[in-house]
């Protein structure tokens, strides 16, 4: 046997020191050596293995854990109520000390979460839209199908006939079936007062139906053909108190009706809010007697139809059941449309209501979506500043960590040191973005259409923030709670703790998110306004400044000559004509045309307006071919003007002097102009034509004097309207205000994304300063040693500011496909629309680079300006 | 009264730190097991026995000072408690008492 003492086998022994507790670790490693000495004494085999035996033995699960002292007694709680008031005492003086810090990021995540909040505002109101009315879910619009030239139509409007036919045929189906009118204006009078209001007919089931508050009277108030229901404003204001009911007005200056109802007005997120009086169906149909003696009652749609299905019927079967209601009824030159009728329920009424070619494709739902998706976008860019500003400022903790675990602290109370932090700085940021919420509602509204007002007392919606508060909190606090707290104190301090390479990687990959989604947001805002600009720079075909709109009332038809004549005498208006459409709708569309060459298979239904003689002179359209009508031809009662569309769709080379037919009566071409842009200028102009008839008129349209400041025109034009028409208040539109309304919902979509992308750089910006300073800081010493040996600012601020501008770079590569796949399909949907533009791309690319440089360049150029002497000094 | 419960290998260990009187530390506590009583014994559990011993109040340890055989490491040494001699000794006392219960020809197996 050797002098020299057997030591055991070292893999055993460094199993032993990794695994084993460190507390018993000294004796238990003694121990085994010692018996090591002892069992080697028979045999070196059987030693190693008692000894590995013995190892095993004291790892864990199987070794028992010997007890600390401390452990006998109670240690006070880390959450004990002292405790977290340190913790926040402490987390609200790092908050003072570090000013910019936190301002930054609590006016960051504030401003991000306000921006949710609104779009989760916005997004509840569209979802709940319609549900005011109980019986929401069970509500259904009927509509039609047809197919015209092999395409599929949908259509709103049904015969008369619809509602009784249904209710006759499949009545079992349905709780309550409601023939109505379109909703209208109607002038409200109560002896010399009166009023212009929106209102709708009903049969009698209508209030019943949509489940209106009744605040006096009863659902049955429709029964009686001459009685009315008021909303509660409108009762309010033609009353001026309430207790209505069996009150008489006069409707449309010619009936008398009784008030049988008030009801609590619709909120604005219905289908109905703009009804505000509800008149019975049996009105209509007296003030409107042509409805009832039409030879083809089924050939003609003016009206809708509405349903509640029976309670324990299906939607779509009841849906299914109707579907030939109208096909049963029609000739054969009807049937060859392939009428299918169909419900379309309540709820699908606001999000989707486009179809295409008989399918229901969607509409609203996808800005739903859209807005939806940007929200979540905007607060994750917020919680990524959030957590990338904690990340970039963790080196300088680390040493406030080796600190505070030298004195003693424990782990978890730096974990929730750090979380105290982090939810201080959420719960600013909410109190911040509340604030923001109720200072941006009134103007948000304004531009969305809506009157969303905070949900203070919906418990899901505190419910929701408490939840947002508590995840951003933890998402954001998590980093430097698990992280840094890990720290070794010794290394720490000693300084030899670096940060590795790869810690930077996440930070940047973060980075490169945000400006992803603000570049493309930026592309985003500058197409959809270059669309709007494309359809507004679109030549409208008559010359809009100084036109005005108004309806025509029985007076000024009988009158219609000398009110001419005064207004152009007064100097008031250089022209004035009457006509069926208004100058930026169609009202009417007709078949039954006919002319040399047609295809017989061919079923047309062309736009057409019957004006007055001085229509083109007053709207000032541009005659291309042939001439204008005129007094001097007598014929021009027979006669149509065609536009520009007409000429190519009929294919007449010299369509001046063709003949054509309608409903068998012969019409000459006199005149073709240019297009009129009547309805949305994102579509092409339909084929449209003009005839003389003074049967329908409808609209005025009047050229105001432009020698003469409009406003003083209009007062004018009013004191005259007042001589013929003392009862009906004057009312009117300039047209290019009318026009320009047809661009609303686009420019809606160009301002909220223009709003979006100001915020998402803004946001991204605050991220990337506050890192900038974070960086420059670190490199305080470098900066200070570059300098001493000769580096120029211009070297320092490349230095600084290089890493920046490439992350933007590299986010400008991912962004321009991503916004060129969803912009072109969003530039799908219109038939007339601008191309994407390579240059887009590169103004916004160089547009994010410049915030950048901009945004970087602050700290980068106070970072090189530092005297090194300063720098170097410290330690 | 309730007594502490302790088992048999409990009281086999703490009978050793008695026997072994100050000197009792893993080491000694194993080997005098296997001298003593012939049975072979893991490491581990006369570790883990000691451990319990301690928290339950039998016996108390210490850290002894630095020797030159073990790299220097140092031993915990135990020693029996005032606690640990009662119940060692209330135990025998109890013991003695069944043994002379026991009736002299119960012990006899039959056909021996």
């Amino acid at each position: 046997m050797s002098a020299q003492v057997p030591t055991p086998p070292r893999w055993a022994r460094w199993l032993l020191i990794r695994l084993h507790p460190e507390d018993t670790l000294e004796e238990v490693e003694g121990d085994l050596e010692e018996l090591y000495a002892y069992w080697y004494r028979r045999g070196e085999r059987r030693a190693t293995f008692r000894y590995l035996l013995g190892v095993l033995s004291v790892l864990p699960p199987l070794v028992r854990r010997r007890k600390r002292k401390e452990d006998y007694y109670q240690p006070p709680s880390n959450l004990h109520p002292t405790m977290i008031r340190n913790y926040f005492k402490i987390a609200y003086r790092n908050l003072i000390k570090q000013k910019g810090y936190s301002f930054i990021n609590i006016f960051g995540l504030g401003t991000a979460m306000a921006v949710a909040m609104l779009i989760g505002l916005w997004v509840y109101d569209e979802l709940s839209f319609n549900q005011y009315h109980s019986n929401y879910d069970r509500i259904a619009q009927v509509m039609q199908h047809a197919t015209f030239n092999g395409k599929v139509e949908s259509q709103v409007a049904n015969p008369a006939l619809m509602g009784p036919e249904i209710r006759e045929k499949y009545g079992s189906n349905f709780k309550y079936v409601v023939q109505a009118s379109w909703p209208g204006s109607y002038v409200l009078s109560m002896g010399d007062n009166h009023v212009t209001k929106e209102g709708i007919y009903f049969e009698p089931d209508g209030p019943a139906m949509l489940g209106l508050r009744m605040l006096e009277g009863t659902y049955a108030g429709l029964k009686d053909p001459y009685s009315i229901m008021l909303s509660e404003s409108v009762a309010r204001s033609l009353f001026g108190e309430m207790d209505v009911v069996g009150k008489s007005l006069k409707v449309g200056r010619k009936y008398d009706v009784k008030v049988t109802g008030v009801y609590e007005d619709l909120p604005y997120n219905t289908s109905f809010r703009n009804v505000k009086v509800i008149m019975p169906w049996s009105l209509w149909l007296i003030d409107n007697p042509w409805a009832k003696t039409m030879t083809n009652p089924w050939g003609s749609n003016f009206s809708q139809t509405f349903v509640q299905v029976a309670d324990k019927v299906a939607m779509n079967e009841a849906s299914k059941r109707i579907k030939n209601v109208k096909l049963d009824n029609v000739g054969k030159e009807e049937a060859k449309y392939k009428w299918v009728v169909f419900l379309h329920p309540m709820s699908n009424w606001e999000l989707y209501n486009e179809f295409k070619n008989g399918v229901n494709t969607g509409g609203q739902i996808k800005y739903v979506w859209m807005f939806g998706i940007i929200g979540v976008f905007v607060l994750i860019l917020a919680c990524i500043n959030f957590m990338n500003l904690a990340t970039a400022r963790s080196e300088k903790r680390a040493k406030e960590v080796g600190i505070r675990k030298a004195v003693g602290s424990v782990r978890s109370q730096l974990v929730n040191q750090f979380f105290a932090e982090s939810y201080l700085v959420v719960f600013l940021a909410f109190l911040v973005s509340v604030l923001l919420v109720l200072l941006l509602l009134p103007p948000f509204n304004e531009v969305a259409d809506k009157k969303i007002e905070f949900l203070w007392e919906n418990p899901l919606f505190w419910f929701i923030c408490l939840l947002f508060i508590a995840i951003t909190g933890l998402l954001a606090g998590s980093y430097p709670a698990f992280y840094l707290s890990s720290f070794q104190p010794l290394s720490v301090l000693k300084g030899t703790f670096r940060v590795g390479k790869w810690a930077a990687i996440p930070r940047k990959a973060l980075v490169v998110v945000q400006f992803t989604v603000s570049i493309v947001l930026i592309i985003g805002t500058i197409i959809v306004y270059q669309q709007i600009q494309h359809a507004k720079n679109r030549p409208i075909g008559y010359n809009r400044s100084g036109l005005i709109n108004m309806g025509v009332e029985k007076e000024i038809k009988d009158h219609y000559e000398a009110f001419r004549a005064e207004l152009k005498s007064v100097g008031a208006i250089e022209e004035m004509a009457a006509s069926n459409s208004p100058l930026t709708g169609i009202w009417n569309t007709n078949g039954g045309f006919d002319w040399e060459g047609k295809d017989p298979g061919l079923a047309v239904d062309f736009p057409n307006s019957n004006v007055t003689y001085e229509w083109g002179k007053t709207i000032g359209w541009k005659v291309k071919e042939g001439r204008d009508f005129s007094r001097d031809f007598a014929t021009d009662s027979s006669a149509f003007i065609i536009n520009e569309a007409m000429k190519q769709f009929l294919g007449f080379k010299n369509p001046v002097g063709k003949i054509l037919k309608w409903e068998g009566e012969p019409y000459t071409i006199i005149g073709v102009v240019s297009d009129i842009m009547a309805e949305s200028p994102f579509y092409p102009v339909r084929p449209s034509l003009y005839h003389i008839n003074s049967d329908n008129l409808q609209n005025l349209t009047l050229r105001l004097n432009p020698a003469k400041s409009p406003s003083q025109s209009v007062v004018q034009i009013e004191q005259i309207w007042r001589k013929y028409v003392p009862n009906v208040p004057f009312h009117y539109q300039f047209v290019d205000q009318q026009y320009g309304s047809k661009f609303a919902s686009e420019e809606r979509i160009g301002k909220l994304s223009a709003y979006f992308a100001v915020l998402a750089i803004l946001i991204s910006s605050l991220g990337i300063f506050g890192m900038a300073s974070f960086v420059a800081e670190q490199r305080t010493k470098e900066i200070g040693i570059r300098k001493v040996l000769g580096a120029s600012v211009l070297n320092l601020w490349q230095l600084l500011t290089k890493d920046f501008a490439l992350l933007v770079l590299f986010s400008c590569v991912i962004a321009t496909p991503i916004a060129y796949y969803y912009l072109n399909d969003w530039l799908q949907g219109y038939d007339y629309r601008v191309t994407i533009s390579w240059w887009v791309f590169v103004v916004s690319a160089i547009g994010a680079l410049l915030i950048t440089l901009l945004t970087v360049s602050f700290q980068s150029i106070r970072a090189a300006l530092m005297n090194p002497v300063k720098s170097l000094r410290s330690e | 009264m309730r007594r502490t419960y302790l088992g048999e290998f409990e009281e086999l260990v703490l009978l050793m730190v008695a026997i072994l009187n100050g000197e009792a530390y893993g080491v000694t506590v194993t080997q005098e097991i296997e001298q003593q009583t012939g049975r072979s014994v893991t490491f581990g559990t006369v570790h883990n026995t000691l451990i319990r011993l301690e928290e339950k109040g039998f016996v108390r340890s210490e850290l002894g000072g630095a020797t030159a055989e073990r790299g220097g490491r140092r031993k915990r040494l135990f020693s029996i408690t005032a606690y640990g001699s009662r119940t060692l000794q209330e135990i025998q006392q109890q013991r003695s008492q069944l043994w002379q219960m026991v009736p002299p020809t119960s012990l006899k197996v039959s056909g021996a």
